[in-house]
């Protein structure tokens, strides 16, 4: 099936993608990579009357440095933020999230921004986000901009705290120099979403967990991060029977889907297993 | 309608689209490049890849409009001078299909795999070809062709250097 028909617009600036934004509203969509948006539009399960395609303005690409941040530019593809030296030294949970990704070819289209967006729950950008502190940059009319915290960012299945007529333009990430990571990520057939997923980042001190990090994939309807379990880590050495205990609660307080990938109780169990070997990975144990 | 410049397999092409057209519509149906295929229709097959500048895209999953301005390469465009690509002529030697529906995906998606990576393991080239779907079941070989096709680039590369 193809889409149904819709007007294009291609802005070459994120003023003029606001300005489109404000003159098409609920029926203007925004065309990311892809790789989500085109099979809904070609399922016909959203048909909106204008598309706007960010894939034109160059300020919105790229990853630079920006003293003790990282900086991602929202239309930046999974591959270019694979290929980039300073996100594998600064954020490298981010890395290893985006390697699990889909496929090669969707990882050449597809962007970080876009899947933020998106907010599906068992995509994998979302957890690593969550965990390493991330700030979402928006825009808005008027070339306001404000900036939200990765925990306010993502309200519920599909909606994030981008509001109508605004765009998100850049993640900034805490650097986490020296942090050990690890995403551990549990499917059934290669390249599809998450059953459950874990994103662990460890900074060690002489074989013990001075501070950890741990975001949850579709363990709710947004990523989760499991704050008691990362302080449940803090001072643990790095031993499979620490960890164990100290991950034992992180299911405690989360939603999961059941569905005919698992149930429920299936998911809890997961998250308790897959939050063992990515804390222990990424403590390098 | 929109008009997109698209150099296609070495050829520019200059046309009105819809810009709800596929990429791979616009290749089979406007250009009538029918080497690439449509597989599915959920974008997780790999049948319809081709190169967008250099790297694999799933066309089903690109806008005609998307690619103005770039560069496509298809099946089509592979053989030189009536030569056979080494990873097509590779996939003729080992046998590396059945009913041959996915090759032209799989063939565009190994090329892209010994771009990045002249050398790579067979888990290697399996993870590389994660995004395409053979439903014969014909892996095996398929993973074996992307091998010969690895050592004959590389023995060609290096009496090129050589020579």
């Amino acid at each position: 099936m193809i889409p149904a028909q819709f007007d294009y617009v291609a802005p070459g600036s994120v003023e003029e993608a606001v300005a489109a934004l404000a003159e098409h509203g609920d029926e203007a969509k925004v065309l990311a990579g892809g790789q989500s948006l085109l099979p809904i539009l070609r399922m016909r399960l959203n048909a909106p009357g204008v598309v706007i395609d960010l894939g034109r303005i160059p300020e919105l690409q790229g990853v630079t440095e920006d003293g003790d941040h990282l900086v991602i530019g929202a239309m930046t593809t999974y591959a270019a933020v694979l290929a980039s030296e300073a996100v594998s030294t600064h954020a490298a949970l981010l890395s290893k999230a985006i390697a699990t990704v889909a496929d090669p070819q969707i990882r050449h289209r597809g962007t970080v921004g876009g899947a933020l967006v998106h907010a599906d729950p068992a995509g994998d950008v979302g957890a690593p986000a969550l965990a390493l502190g991330a700030e979402l940059v928006i825009a808005g009319s008027g070339g306001s901009t404000r900036t939200v915290a990765a925990e306010d960012f993502f309200e519920d299945l599909f909606t994030t705290a981008v509001g109508e007529g605004e765009l998100l333009t850049q993640i900034r990430i805490p650097k986490h120099t020296g942090w050990g990571a690890h995403y551990e990520k549990f499917v059934r057939v290669s390249h599809q979403w998450s059953i459950v997923g874990v994103a662990a980042t460890v900074r060690s001190e002489g074989g013990s967990i001075a501070e950890a990090r741990v975001g949850l994939t579709n363990m709710g309807s947004t990523p989760l991060r499991a704050k008691a379990v990362e302080e449940a880590l803090v001072g643990q050495p790095a031993t499979d029977e620490a960890v164990r205990a100290a991950v034992a609660s992180v299911a405690e307080g989360t939603n999961p889907p059941s569905d005919l990938n698992g149930d429920a109780d299936y998911r809890k169990h997961l998250a308790t297993v897959l939050t063992r070997r990515a804390v222990l990975a990424a403590a390098g144990a | 309608m929109t008009r997109i410049n698209v150099t296609v397999d070495g050829v520019s092409y200059s046309d009105e689209v819809e810009p709800r057209t596929l990429l791979v519509q616009y290749l089979r149906e406007g250009l009538g490049k029918t080497g690439t295929v449509v597989g599915c229709d959920t974008s997780n097959c790999g049948a319809c890849t081709v190169h967008l500048d250099g790297t694999s895209v799933k066309s089903c999953n690109v806008l005609a409009v998307q690619a103005d301005g770039h560069e496509v390469t298809t099946i089509e465009g592979l053989a030189e001078n009536g030569e056979l690509h080494p990873v097509q002529q590779a996939f003729h030697e080992c046998h590396a299909l059945q009913c041959g529906y996915c090759t032209p995906g799989m063939i565009m998606q190994a090329c892209d795999v010994l771009k990045n990576n002249p050398d790579p393991s067979e888990q290697e080239i399996r993870e590389g070809l994660e995004g395409n779907l053979c439903r014969c079941t014909g892996y095996h070989n398929i993973v074996k062709a992307v091998q010969q096709a690895a050592g004959a680039m590389s023995s060609s590369s290096s009496q090129a250097v050589s020579s």
